[in-house]
């Protein structure tokens, strides 16, 4: 059975297909104007990648922000369902799930099956995201990589005023005048949105192990931030950016099999 | 006065609403000592009215700040809220 | 390489009533509003309007208000130590070096209304640089209610000057500009000036025309300060205050979601918050010298 997920994120598309429960393809594109014509792109490269047709795929399901633009999909799970069954394949020991993509946060408990039991999610709001370090990496006029790992350098913690993004960059930029250390400020930026996370996620109660998922996993800054604001180990799968998608493709196969 | 303190971002309201006019008529101020995370404090308002307010640095994280005594299920009484004995003491979330 | 211009930028200026001699006055007073963007000095000459000045905040409170009442004393022939009381209000009320007391905007800007707007005013809306306020007042523009916003971008003139700076438009065009439309666009994600950004960008690339833009952008700030007045609810009569009032783009379409007109008046609105301290000032100069009497 040949089955797909896709996640219709802010800012990427990820596709991963599956092949009797195993990766045989995935892709991850920039998510474009059009949304359901970047959907369609992002299949055919995983389709590519996979060497199968789309025509191949028995069900898809779609996941994220954008699942409604997907012209080919067959069903729909929300991200928190989609994030649940995807982390508790790779990591089966999790029971609460940290996902921050680019626009959204989420605090997810789960039990040993990836049911879900409760979740919090900040959306809508900038602050709590991937886009708040991005912001501040441009203001401090780096890439958001190397601002993660600069972030590192410091052990001095700054605590940012601003909670909104855009007055966090004026902030940032009065700090640089300040003369205030590079990596003081990202450092600072990091545990801002770490705390931010934190306190979303306590609200449904930290339960160990602790799976973090979603493009900002990327930042080693802020997994770090993350770490020492819990105050636990923070389990990252490989490719943590892919685990809705692979969610969203497991529940493809369900669907298919139960009808 | 009623005074709401707090913000509004993308994810929602989050402000404490203070009723000025019934918080004069308490002497006690139960609700200062009530805050485990001490945000609550007495001011001499514009009207030198000595009224509680939210202090100044806790407004604009009062989502963060009070996230521990709210779970997502099974709220307790919140221990400001209940320790007011005007019931002059509110929250919008 | 493209002229980096600075399309968020305003006029500063001074303002006199060349009627008036403030030699024959009584008492004299001055508000001086120090806000996170823009900063403001008031001199009352007997309880009514003589002169102000309008100014961007630099960057600190201290500078900022000095520079504001130099430019209001500025023509004059006033000199500070002529006036009697001065209150300081705003962001940076408390680093007015000059300033005998310190109001909270929030009643500054109830009472400054009530003088501009007229007694019958009940229901203020604030939208200033790095804030939003809803505020409740008495006919003597005392506080009976208070909701203000000031964490968020969106729903003030920050954000506004985000996307004014975005769209390459002067700040003070973006109004009139937005009723260049032929048909009413929907607004843009009202949430969050970031995303509004990025939703703005996109339009944009998909051919949208800035004025289309700017026009989806002015309804979600609208329905966005909006949604905070509905929380507090709207009693007329209704008077709107701070930089954004001059932006006719949100303001009509503030009125028309609300059903409610909002009342005008001639007097720069930038100013309601120093002209509330101002008269601040006459009061508690007056309670002063009731005392000292006594």
């Amino acid at each position: 059975m040949i089955t797909a997920g896709i996640d219709m994120g802010a800012k990427h598309i990820k596709v991963v297909i599956l092949k009797d429960g195993e990766v045989i393809g995935k892709s991850k594109i920039s998510t474009g104007f059009d949304q359901g014509a970047s959907a369609r792109k992002g299949l055919d490269e995983a389709g590519s990648q996979a060497g199968i047709e789309l025509s191949a795929i028995e069900h898809i399901t779609a996941t994220g922000a954008g699942r409604k633009s997907v012209p080919e999909k067959n069903s729909e799970v929300t991200e928190v369902g989609a994030g649940a069954v995807g982390t508790i394949r790779l990591i089966p020991e999790a029971r609460t799930v940290v996902d921050v993509g680019a626009e959204e946060g989420r605090g997810i408990k789960i039990d040993g099956a990836g049911k879900v039991i409760d979740f919090a999610v900040n959306e809508k709001c900038a602050a709590g995201a991937g886009s708040f370090a991005e912001s501040m990496s441009r203001a401090l006029e780096m890439t958001v990589r190397e601002f993660g790992e600069i972030s590192l350098k410091s052990e001095k913690t700054i605590p940012m005023n601003a909670q909104c993004t855009v007055f966090a960059e004026s902030e940032v930029v009065s700090l640089l005048h300040a003369q205030t250390p590079k990596p003081d400020i990202a450092r600072a930026v990091c545990d801002a949105i770490a705390s931010r996370i934190t306190s979303m996620v306590r609200r449904v109660g930290i339960e160990q192990k602790v799976a973090l998922i979603g493009g900002v996993s990327h930042n080693i800054g802020f997994v770090s931030s993350l770490k020492r604001a819990l105050n636990c180990e923070v389990i990252i799968p490989e490719d943590p950016d892919y685990v809705g998608a692979l969610g969203a493709a497991i529940i493809a196969g369900e669907r298919k099999t139960n009808g | 006065m009623i005074a709401n303190y707090g913000y509004t971002d993308g994810s929602g309201e989050y402000y404490i609403a203070i009723n000025t006019d019934d918080c004069l008529e308490c002497p006690q101020h139960l609700c200062v000592n009530a805050c485990p995370k001490n945000i609550i404090e007495i001011i001499e308002d514009d009207y030198d009215d000595l009224v509680a307010a939210v202090k100044d640095e806790s407004r604009k994280a009062l989502k963060y700040i009070c996230a521990d005594c709210k779970p997502s299920s099974e709220r307790p009484p919140l221990p400001c809220v209940s320790a007011c004995p005007n019931g002059s003491l509110s929250h919008t979330w | 390489m493209a002229e980096n211009k600075e399309f968020w930028r305003w006029t500063e200026y001074s303002w006199r009533d060349e009627n008036k001699d403030w030699r024959g006055a009584a008492i004299i007073t001055a508000g001086i509003d120090v806000g996170s963007v823009s900063s403001q000095a008031v001199i009352m000459a007997d309880g009514e309007l003589y002169a102000f000045n309008n100014t961007r905040t630099g960057s600190n409170s201290p500078d900022s208000a000095n520079k504001a009442i130099e430019g209001a004393l500025a023509g004059t022939g006033l000199t500070l130590e002529n006036i009697n009381f001065i209150v300081g209000t705003g962001y940076g009320r408390v680093n007015v070096p000059f300033a005998h007391k310190a109001v909270t905007e929030i009643a500054c800007h109830a009472r400054g209304a009530n003088f501009m707007g007229g007694s019958e005013i009940r229901t203020i809306l604030d939208m200033g640089g790095q804030d939003c306020k809803a505020i409740h007042c008495d006919e003597k523009g005392k506080v009976t209610n208070f909701k203000m916003n000031d964490k968020c971008a969106a729903g003030t003139g920050r954000g506004m000057e985000v996307m004014a700076d975005l769209l390459e438009v002067p700040i003070t065009e973006v109004g009139d500009l937005s009723f260049q439309v032929e048909e009413e666009p929907p607004p843009v994600s009202s949430t969050c000036v970031v995303f509004a950004k990025s939703e703005a960008m996109a339009l944009l690339r998909d051919g949208w025309k800035k004025e289309k833009v700017l026009a989806a952008y002015c309804s979600a700030m609208a329905h966005r300060v909006s949604s905070l007045l509905d929380s507090v609810g709207v009693q007329e009569k209704f008077f709107i205050t701070g930089g954004i009032a001059k932006n006719r783009g949100v303001v009509e379409r503030l009125e028309k979601e609300l059903g409610v007109k909002a009342v005008k008046t001639k007097i720069d609105s930038q100013i309601a918050g120093a002209l509330g301290a101002a008269l601040f000032a006459k009061t508690l100069f007056e309670k002063q010298q009731a005392k000292s009497v006594a």
